[in-house]
């Protein structure tokens, strides 16, 4: 009993002696976003916070997952962002993502400004992520990791931004399947038992047009005050579900009919469980109509635009009616009108015929009447692809534009790829294009993929922008706002940033014929044995007279002649 | 008869020294014969198989969607062996390509071993430690042998001991004598057969069972020269193993016969079941295989009727109940924690500016560091002055930009 009282003493004196309590937060929402072409996009934002201090060396983890805490204290990472994607963004069909990615799989880690060697620290880092998410990101090394100069700049809190301690890489051919989400899936403090996760379902998330899911860590400010700070881990996963491959051409859409479920409870340790349907062309109900009904609504600036959302929380039990189940579905009564040109685009192909050159033409389109506003272009080109520099135009409505800034950083064979940022100011209402001419180089034989004639990837450019919004943006960084809509920091209240990423490109080289040596050799040794025999016949060999064999009938009359003793037959 | 028993498999030498004593006390002391045959009867059934955990490595080595069966072999195997006990971490399952989320397939992310869809072998939860283009023989060969980087992380190493057993399943396209990676590289069976006398030498293996599925798969273990190695094929040297059945709504052929007839087996074994490795030599005779399976015990010390089924295929635990009382230590006293308390930050902190146009502008660049740049510069404009000093005025900047990269221009005259 003394025993146990001066171990409770000991254990309160240990909390009070801990002057940062250690606490954590969890949200999480859906958003169901219908669009104009028939299609529909859902978002799922889990975000995680949690209060702790690396320093004292003391860490509790109850909602944040051990396995990325750990990564995070042993690699002093700063900001760690990584998505894996299926499929590539329409932007001119479907607007634009909440939060943008490149097909495949994207990984930018921000270090601390302690870590003495970074390539060392990204190269372990690599290695790690690829064991906790099953992919193949062991294969991120120097000759497709860039250092950019000026993109990618740190979303969470910081003032330092020595670009020293940012690495960025893309693996465009990482293919995404249930083995990448099963961890992912296993990071949320539910796991996919309660909530909004129990939607996911590979079956129906990876027969869609664009399937991501994406982890970003950062600090962010803790209080509406920002005097200290806490990480937070927010997961991401956008899908688009395609009118005709799940919706069988029918304008209906419902929760069942996307992820064949519905949703029975928030989960447990989460502070506020959301599902938002945005409405704001449906402002009567004339366009669609959505049932259950909820008498929440929310309205929130988002991409520049004022949005208007049917808000159902599903941390009250009223939301889930008599069924026990959650089942939102939306049911189309008019045709829809045309939507809106998205503000920026990007486009970007191969141009060039034969295996030796080709060009690389990058569109960007302005669609704003009236405001011009610049961006900036980040390309990282294989070493394989030598640039010709030199050829490098960028022209808007047929005249040159030059760039405000370039930084280019050549390549090295079989050490570095090529990397080439550019600030462009884009005019209003134009189409830049920055074109640049490559040749192919010839591969060792080695080097070779085990099916090299697929051809080779060239990672998405990257597009980063500030785009003029139509409503004033909220530069107040309180935590009210729902998760989709406070991923970018807003410093201004007329741009917001954006980023888009192109499509990436296949790119054929010269491949030669692998099945060459056997043949050689086959069609060698058969010359040489044939000649060789040949000569060494035609040197050596003798003739010789030899009699020719009898009959059988003469052999027989022989056999009786030599018996009588009369002289034998010829 | 008893004594005989406990030494024949008996491997860890201080245990075995100490039943024996422990066997002859009990025969000397005890007063009735029937309860020491009884003794020595559960003594030796729980040394018996002598392993304490299970791992599997399961290989599937063919690209390419035609070769659709051979994923779904190794997955039929790894849904199998998950399900009658060994966990994720204990599974090291290498697929060369990936099937279920391949633009090919008309129902994403399933695999499927039965035609009309009846079985998804992909499942909901997998986890695939080699893919692609990370299927290579080094890769295999160093996970076998435990030579692998020392940043690998943990599920992708075997990290078994002298008391594991394990399963090595195979499947592909082979010939006599080799089995082939990926279309572009082979294995043959002497590298095989040595990185097996590798594990044995460092002892990385109690037991040791190995399938292949591959046409001629028999010459496959012909080479091995390691104890304890048992070996199934499911063809003989000039057999060719055949596929089973395609379903017309994917186009392919889902399974290949041998391990079809292996799913069925397993289907039906439990993680209690009692069956034993003659009743898995007898799977697949030659009326449903049309190729002959073989198998190869010479190597293995124990006797395969004794082995059972679950030794290799399940994570079966030797859990001894016991209703004795046991006393822990002293409680442990917390130690105080003696760092100084570390005071909040007072100044406010701010998110940064997302696309700085005029920092980025300014921005005086260091990247003339490197000798591949030097030859590009005039004298009139050498970095080496010019930059680390008072930044240039305005007008000047984008002069100063401009001839950085001026010898990038056709025009000449920097």
């Amino acid at each position: 009993m003394a025993a146990f009282r001066s171990n409770i003493f000991m254990l309160a004196f240990f909390l009070c002696g801990f002057s940062v309590f250690v606490t954590g937060d969890f949200q999480e929402e859906l958003v169901i976003k219908p669009l104009h072409s028939g299609d529909i996009y859902a978002s799922f934002q889990f975000r995680t916070q949690w209060d702790t201090d690396f320093l004292l060396g003391i860490s509790h983890y109850r909602l944040f997952p051990k396995s990325l805490g750990q990564v995070i204290s042993k690699f002093s990472v700063r900001e760690l962002h990584i998505s894996f994607t299926q499929g590539y963004w329409r932007t001119m069909q479907w607007g634009q993502p909440f939060l943008p990615s490149p097909p495949g799989a994207e990984l930018w880690v921000w270090f601390q400004d302690t870590v003495t060697d970074v390539d060392l620290a990204w190269k372990e880092l690599t290695n790690v992520l690829s064991g906790i998410f099953c992919a193949s990101l062991n294969f991120i090394d120097s000759t497709n990791t860039v250092q950019p100069s000026a993109s990618f700049k740190p979303l969470g809190v910081g003032n330092v931004t020595d670009q020293r301690f940012l690495r960025y890489a893309v693996l465009p051919r990482e293919i995404v399947c249930t083995e990448n989400l099963t961890p992912w899936k296993k990071l949320l403090p539910c796991g996919s038992k309660a909530g909004l996760a129990v939607l996911m379902k590979s079956e129906k998330l990876f027969h869609s047009s664009f399937h991501s899911q994406a982890l970003h860590i950062r600090p962010v400010c803790k209080d509406w005050q920002c005097k200290s700070t806490s990480w937070e881990l927010r997961q991401t996963l956008n899908v688009v579900f395609d009118l005709h491959t799940s919706g069988q051409g029918k304008r209906e859409w419902s929760l069942f009919k996307m992820f064949s479920r519905t949703l029975t409870e928030a989960c447990p340790l989460a502070s506020s469980s959301k599902v938002y349907v945005d409405i704001t062309d449906n402002p009567q109900g004339e366009l669609f109509e959505l049932s259950p009904a909820t008498p929440l609504v929310s309205q929130a600036v988002v991409l520049g635009d004022g949005r208007t959302y049917s808000v159902y929380d599903l941390t009250d039990h009223a939301t889930f009616g008599q069924t026990h189940s959650l089942n939102v579905l939306l049911r189309w009564r008019a045709a829809e009108r045309e939507m809106l040109r998205p503000l920026l685009h990007g486009e970007r192909y191969v141009a060039g015929y034969g295996l030796q050159t080709g060009e690389i033409h990058t569109l960007v389109y302005n669609n704003h009447p009236y405001r011009a506003f610049p961006v900036l272009l980040l390309d990282t080109v294989p070493w394989y692809l030598r640039l010709y520099i030199h050829t490098l135009t960028v022209t808007s409505k047929g005249r040159d534009n030059k760039p405000s800034y370039i930084h280019y950083q050549p390549s090295k064979d079989r050490l570095q790829p090529h990397l080439l940022e550019m600030l462009i100011q884009l005019p209003p209402n134009s189409v830049t294009e920055v074109t640049v001419q490559f040749e192919r180089a010839l591969l060792k034989w080695t080097e070779y993929t085990p099916d090299p004639n697929h051809g080779f990837y060239v990672g998405s450019s990257v597009i980063s922008a500030l785009v003029p919004s139509v409503v004033a943006m909220d530069t107040n960084n309180t935590q009210e706002r729902p998760l989709f809509s406070s991923f970018f920091p807003c410093k201004e209240e007329s741009t917001y940033f954006m980023r888009i990423y192109t499509e990436p490109l296949l790119v054929n080289l010269p491949t030669p014929d692998f099945s060459m040596p056997y043949n050689v050799i086959c069609l060698t040794c058969t010359v040489v044995a044939v000649g060789y025999g040949s000569l060494y016949n035609l040197l050596t060999r003798t003739f010789q007279v030899e009699e020719p064999s009898q009959g059988l009938a003469k052999r027989l009359a022989n056999i009786i002649r030599r018996l009588r003793g009369v002289p034998l037959l010829t | 008869m008893g004594t005989a028993g406990v030494s024949a498999s008996c491997i860890n030498m201080a245990s075995c020294s100490s039943l024996k004593i422990l066997t002859l006390l009990s025969l000397f002391l005890s007063p009735t014969i029937v309860e020491t045959n009884n003794i020595e009867a559960k003594a030796g059934q729980f040394f018996s198989s002598g392993h304490t955990n299970n791992w599997a490595v399961l290989v599937c080595t063919s690209r390419f969607w035609f070769n659709y069966r051979h994923v779904a072999n190794t997955l039929s195997v790894y849904r199998s062996v998950k399900r009658l006990g060994i966990p994720d971490s204990h599974i090291v399952l290498m697929l060369a390509d990936d099937m279920a989320c391949n633009h090919r397939n008309p129902k994403p992310a399933t695999v499927f071993s039965h035609k009309n869809m009846e079985l998804n072998v992909y499942g909901d939860d997998v986890e695939v430690d080699y893919r692609g283009y990370e299927v290579t023989v080094e890769n295999f060969l160093r996970v076998l042998t435990g030579r692998l980087p020392p940043s690998t992380p943990r599920s992708k190493r075997l990290l078994s001991d002298d008391r594991s057993n394990i399963l090595i399943y195979l499947t592909g396209h082979g010939g006599n004598g080799f089995l082939k990676f990926q279309d572009s590289e082979e294995i043959s069976n002497v590298e095989l057969a040595d990185a097996f006398e590798q594990m044995w030498t460092k002892r990385r293996y109690n037991e040791l069972l190995f399938i292949i599925d591959t046409c001629q798969g028999a010459s496959m273990y012909e080479r091995f020269y390691s104890p304890n190695i048992m070996a199934l094929a499911s063809s003989q040297v000039g057999e060719d193993s055949l596929s089973h059945q395609p379903d017309l709504a994917i186009g392919v052929h889902l399974m290949d016969r041998y391990t079809f007839y292996l799913l069925e087996f397993l289907e039906d074994i439990h993680p209690s079941s009692t069956t034993n490795m003659k009743d898995l030599f007898k799977v697949c005779p030659k009326s449903q295989c049309v190729s002959t399976p073989g198998h190869r015990t010479d190597l293995f010390l124990r006797d395969p009727g004794s082995v059972l089924i679950t030794d290799f295929f399940g994570s079966v635990r030797k859990v001894e109940i016991t209703t004795d009382t046991i006393n822990l230590t002293a409680p442990m006293v917390h130690l105080e924690d003696t760092r100084p308390v570390r005071e909040l930050r007072t100044e406010i902190q701010t998110y940064m500016d997302q696309l700085p146009v005029a920092e980025i502008i300014h921005q005086v660049k260091h990247t003339h560091t490197t000798n591949d740049n030097n030859r590009c510069l005039s004298p009139d404009f050498n970095p080496v002055h010019t930059s680390g000093l008072t930044p240039p005025p305005k007008h000047q900047v984008v002069a100063f930009l401009v001839a950085d990269w001026c010898c990038l221009l056709p025009t000449s005259g920097c």
